[in-house]
């Protein structure tokens, strides 16, 4: 079985308003999909619904993640199965530190993989390997998670702990926005370093820009609540000259197939 | 979104009380009620010198014209106090080492995870264990001799050293001062003693865990401890009891006394029986607490961590009378079900360039309340005084309140004070953030209440620490256990 994940026409309505309007997705194990679309389109909520936040309605369609009924998953099983969301918006935990909050992630997770636990001095020592992998300071472990961090260095924070719990698939919900060139080069590099046949990766941007870096397998274009239109990474350099309104008109009758 | 916190509150309102358990230990006990006969019946049971009967009846003469307070934010039936028992003691008593300890007494303390053992004792923990009234065993004492201080039960010290207790006991808080301070002088059984002389630095924790152990018997602990001059000592108070249906009452007083230049760190974890989930039972729990800076550049800390009883209502306080004298109040107080807590502290400000710190962390579930009260006055003479005041709230679920009453009174213009007070809940996004990390949501919780009350717990001594995490964990977990 090759896909890692199996989309079929998902429905999705937050507070009775139909948000996605069925959503077919299919991602191969160690491919990388983009997902662009103008704002409000529908992709953090997609990324939301994969990862089993609450508050949303499934009006329709199924989830396959590695064969199983995701929606059914409770999010930290999730989790804990190899799924990732990098946060569009990572959320401050006030005086809960960076490292007992990472441990304690690593070690569920490890547990899940029928892994030992590692102690706090294993830990430290892969967690500071990974950090340099992104440029973080190491005393950024004795932080409260994100607190007080700037915004560029909270979407790095998000790529750190992608480095640090190597899921199989990973959600990159909008990590490039916000950062300076050279810190989306880090970022850029440091999920390059993570790409293998095993994992896979649905990025969700705006900007051509990154895909320049994480060069994906698959573009989709996600409007109004729906794919309308997929094809390889040129698709993302024409939307970069052109923007979405062309789309329009397809996004109401055609609906191209993915061409993986 | 409120079905997830309901859920989540089943959950940890599901959690029953660890450490509930009776033990079966031969004791001996006064007959119920409280009268002057009482009272000699407690004096004569300890062999108590005489001026301790004149002392004891004088506060319970005065205790028998006062009211019971009710400006608390808490409700409860009436107390009658002529249903309690007011002396208990096991039959065996002041042992020479721990093999002569109960065997039974010695199980409960395994049970709880009390630092009885070797280990415990390496890692420089002298034990005061008082189980209901009377002293059962204490550790350390020789090493403790050889550098002068004493550590013993208060009905030791009045035996032994009866010129200390004369000139300190009811110094900081007179049996004039409440209604339960009044009650406690009549008829506290026992309690811990310290003295540290001038320049000695205590070399380790210093620890009492104090027990409830019998149906109806109130516990009245008293404790005082003195640091002379220039000397340091750190004293750790940590409570569990067994569940019991019948509310008991607990009114202990605490009296602290730093000389010049001497420090006292006072800490507590304080885990008395809550009550069950639909607020049956518990433990009433009044104390009086009060530390007095009585000499120049003193300090008296404060650190309490509250997780247990039916009802709380206890003001830890500093008096800072020497000049450049320090009071800090570092506070977690966790409420969850039907368990309401009315706590705080009051700094009084008499000398100059007298600094005082207060960080206050409430944290409430089910349908418990939580208040903040707290008292920063600054006299007249107090010039240059600072104050530094910080309450947080922390709210989990709908159903529950917090509190906050903070009143200043400053006399001196060249004083300094600051209030900051936030009242937060544990957001769904702060949970899903988590469990997009593999972390469960009842973990989480603990993590979030954990990270929130830090800077408090920083102030624990290392190895309480840890075990008062766990403890907030246990109060607020769920259907684990
Ligand atoms: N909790 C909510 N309540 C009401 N509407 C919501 C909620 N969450 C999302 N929406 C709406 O759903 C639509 C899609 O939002 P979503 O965040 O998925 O867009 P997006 O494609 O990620 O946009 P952006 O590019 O700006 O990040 C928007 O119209 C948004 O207002
Ligand atoms: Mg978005």
């Amino acid at each position: 079985m090759d896909n890692i994940l199996i989309i079929r026409n998902l429905r999705v309505a937050v507070e009775g308003k139909e948000i996605l309007h069925g959503v077919d997705l299919e991602v191969r194990r160690g491919e990388v999909h983009a997902i662009m679309g103008p704002n409000g389109s529908g992709k953090s909520t997609l990324a939301a619904v994969l990862a089993g936040r609450e508050g949303y309605d499934i009006l329709e369609g199924e989830v396959l993640y590695n064969g199983m009924n995701l929606l059914e998953m409770e999010p930290e099983e999730r989790a804990r199965a190899g799924l990732f969301l990098a946060f569009q918006y990572p959320v401050e935990i006030p005086g809960v530190t960076m490292a007992t909050f990472l441990r304690t992630a690593l070690n569920e997770i490890r547990k899940a993989r029928g892994q030992e636990p590692l102690d706090p001095i294993a830990f430290l020592k892969i967690a500071r390997e990974r950090m340099s992998w992104v440029g973080i300071d190491p005393e950024f472990l004795q932080r409260g998670v994100n607190e007080s961090f700037s915004g560029g260095e909270k979407k790095r924070n998000e790529i750190f702990q992608l480095l640090l719990l190597e899921p199989q698939l990973a959600i990159l919900d909008e990590t490039d926005s916000g950062l300076d060139i050279d810190a989306l080069k880090v970022v850029a590099s440091g999920v390059n370093r993570m790409r293998s046949p095993e994992r896979s990766f649905v990025v969700i941007t705006h900007y051509q820009r990154l895909l320049n870096y994480i060069v994906p397998d698959v573009v989709h274009v996600l409007y109004d609540g729906r794919i309308v239109r997929s094809g390889g990474k040129e698709l993302a350099l024409q939307l970069e000259e052109r923007g979405y309104d062309w789309l329009r008109a397809e996004g109401e009758e055609l609906v191209l197939p993915s061409i993986s | 979104m409120a079905t997830q916190q309901d859920e989540l509150l089943q959950q940890v309102t599901a959690s029953e009380y660890k450490y509930g358990f009776v033990a079966d230990i031969e004791e001996e006990l006064a007959p119920v009620g409280l009268n002057e006969e009482i009272i000699h019946y407690i004096w004569e049971r300890k062999g108590e010198p005489e001026w301790m009967l004149e002392w004891r009846l004088r506060a319970f003469r005065h205790w028998k014209t006062m009211q019971e307070p009710r400006w608390a934010k808490v409700t409860y039936p009436p107390i009658d106090y002529q249903a309690i028992r007011y002396y208990a003691a096991p039959k065996k008593r002041q042992v020479q080492s721990l093999d002569e300890v109960d065997p039974e007494i010695r199980r409960i303390f395994e049970k709880l995870g009390i630092p009885l053992e070797e280990q415990k004792l390496l890692a420089g923990v002298a034990v005061d264990a008082v189980l209901d009234s009377a002293s059962v065993a204490t550790t350390f004492k020789e090493k403790l001799a050889e550098l002068g201080i004493i550590f013993c039960s208060m009905s030791e010290a009045i035996q032994q050293h009866p010129d200390l207790v004369q000139r300190y006991l009811g110094s900081v808080v007179p049996y004039t001062d409440n209604f339960f301070a009044a009650l406690n002088s009549a008829v506290f059984s026992d309690g811990s003693f310290v003295y540290v002389p001038p320049g000695v630095r205590c070399p380790m924790e210093l620890s009492t865990y104090f027990r409830i152990n019998a149906a109806r018997t109130g516990q009245f602990e008293r404790t005082l401890i003195i640091a002379d001059e220039g000397s340091y000592v750190s004293y750790l108070e940590g409570c569990t009891a067994p569940i019991r249906d019948e509310n008991q009452l607990h009114a202990a007083v605490v009296e602290l006394i730093a000389l010049d230049g001497a420090e006292i760190k006072y800490s507590t974890v304080q885990n008395w029986y809550p009550g069950d989930r639909e607020g049956r039972g518990g433990i009433y729990n009044f104390v009086t607490k009060r530390g007095i800076c009585l000499g120049k550049e003193s300090k008296i800390s404060w650190t309490q961590v509250e997780t247990g009883s039916a009802i709380t209502w206890k003001y830890p306080s500093v008096i800072l009378k020497g000049d450049g004298s320090v009071g800090e109040f570092y506070s977690v107080a966790v409420t969850n079900n039907y368990q309401q807590a009315d706590t705080g502290t009051k700094m009084i400000h008499i000398g100059r360039h007298t600094r005082s710190r207060i960080v206050s962390k409430g944290i409430a579930a089910g349908r418990s309340n939580n208040t903040y009260r707290g008292l920063v006055r600054v006299l007249r003479g107090a010039d240059y005084a600072r104050n530094y005041t910080q309450c947080d709230s922390l709210l989990i679920g709908h159903t529950c309140g917090a509190h906050t009453f903070p009143y200043i009174e400053v006399l001196n213009p060249t004083a300094i004070t600051e209030h900051e007070a936030t009242t937060s809940k544990i957001g769904d996004d702060m949970l899903f953030y988590c469990r997009q990390r593999g972390i469960s949501e009842e973990d989480a919780v603990a993590l979030i209440v954990n990270g929130y009350c830090r800077e408090v717990l920083l102030h624990l001594p290392m190895e309480f620490a840890v075990e008062a995490q766990k403890l907030l964990a246990i109060s607020l977990e769920g259907s684990v256990g």
